[in-house]
């Protein structure tokens, strides 16, 4: 029963939606858009439950004394005080808690994926040399790209960047629709088991 | 050399170049940053889920609008809090079902028709194709050639059989387009990375310390 319950709701409510699909009448629609409506407040408390496990973690960590402690004050901290700001002096532009995000937030997010610049290119030394002819095509594919990219790749070869763009169009993108096309059928095997309840792993447990 | 009185500026600065600190070594300035950057990346988005979910969903349309319907769904949401007593703690199934249920049937043709039918329909050859057959990009040896692209792919990813024989030679094509595939995507992405550096070097450099003007 405690199972039985909430596969049959899915079971249901995955049917009803995936025909809904292919109705198309003003009253679909509404049922549609307030379903999706309901759903959002739906997740609501779950935001809590969110935050209870970051909390938690931190808390554990700085009870046990583990390596690193310290910064569960930093993060526990940040989050609190950002949180405070954002509840009590409102979220406006040029506010407290928007030049938080400008001059903090914004900053590390784009630094953090900027070094990673660094080290996709020590990655790269490492796995693109041109061992195989397969590893080779890898090689060439990427640096003509991102020579195409640039205004030195048109320098040193005017056809460069029509290459590279042409590159990007057709066999990149025979790949990538290939691609799809397998993931496409996965997904849709995987939504017909969840459905179906043949896929039960979201119950917990053994099941 | 002039360097900017604004201390935000000065924040934003020092906070990047605790993160670009990393390229040398894991080091106290950069687990400062990293936990202080996944600490305020919370406070951001509990507030901005409050303001745009909560009040704009729930809040609003209740105490402005009356509409008290919209209580039910929170009522049933409330089930996710069971979480926090085991014996009643199947309960919290029944708000993850609705999601499920409803996020899965609505998946479920929007992934054939995206996924499946519109690349099955972009890879075939069409009449437009035969107007101008040699153009780069439109024509129809480029329609064939992704045909066979796609076709060659999809072979090298099928492995409910043996690659021998036609299935190993059509595999053998597909992993040539895969890796000119992650290939380009890759020289893009560094691309990407490589801008978001050219970015930050700049705000330091013209914002920070002046010395580009």
């Amino acid at each position: 029963m405690k199972k039985n319950v909430p596969l049959a709701i899915v079971l249901v409510l995955g049917v009803l939606f995936a025909v809904q699909y292919f109705v198309p009448s003003r009253l679909s629609q509404r049922l549609y858009d307030t379903t999706l409506e309901w759903d959002i407040i739906i997740s609501i408390p779950a935001l809590a439950i969110a935050v209870d496990s970051l909390v938690r973690h931190h808390v554990v960590r700085i009870r046990q004394r583990r390596k690193g402690w310290g910064y569960s004050w930093v993060y526990l901290g940040a989050a609190a005080v950002m949180t405070a700001i954002g509840f009590s002096g409102g979220i406006s532009e040029g506010g407290l808690f928007m030049n938080l995000f400008t001059f903090a937030l914004a900053p590390m997010q784009s630094t953090m994926f900027a070094i990673l610049a660094f080290y996709m290119t020590s990655a790269a030394y490492r796995a693109f040399r041109a061992r195989s002819p397969e590893a080779t095509v890898l090689l060439l594919s990427a640096f003509v790209v991102m020579l195409g990219l640039i205004p030195v790749g048109a320098a040193l070869w005017r056809g460069l960047p029509g290459l590279s763009e042409w590159m990007m169009q057709v066999p990149n993108m025979a790949s990538k629709r290939g691609i799809t096309f397998g993931i496409g059928l996965g997904s849709a095997a995987t939504i017909l088991k969840i459905i179906l309840g043949l896929e039960r792993s979201w119950l917990g447990g053994s099941e | 050399m002039t360097m900017s009185t604004d201390p935000w500026v000065w924040l934003a600065a020092l906070l990047s170049l605790f993160i670009f600190s990393y390229l040398y070594k894991d080091n106290p300035l950069f687990k400062f940053a990293e936990h202080l950057f996944t600490g305020l990346s919370v406070g951001y988005l509990i507030v901005i889920y409050y303001n745009n979910i909560v009040r704009s969903y729930l809040l609003n349309p209740v105490l402005a609008d009356h509409r008290w319907v919209l209580l039910v769904p929170f009522a049933i949401g409330l089930l996710y809090l069971f979480r926090f007593i085991p014996k009643l703690s199947h309960l919290m199934l029944i708000p993850i079902a609705i999601t499920l249920g409803i996020w899965n049937g609505i998946a479920l043709p929007l992934t054939i028709e995206a996924d499946i039918i519109r690349q099955m329909q972009g890879t075939m050859i069409n009449t437009s194709m035969f107007r101008n057959p040699w153009d780069p990009y439109t024509g129809l040896a480029v329609g064939i050639l992704i045909a066979v692209g796609v076709i060659c792919t999809i072979t090298y990813f099928f492995f409910s059989r043996e690659h021998k024989g036609a299935l190993k030679v059509s595999a053998h094509i597909g992993i040539w387009f895969v890796m000119i595939g992650f290939g380009a995507s890759f020289g893009y992405t560094v691309m990407a990375r490589v801008s978001l550096l050219i970015g930050r070097l700049q705000f330091m450099f013209t914002e920070w310390i002046h010395l580009i003007k």
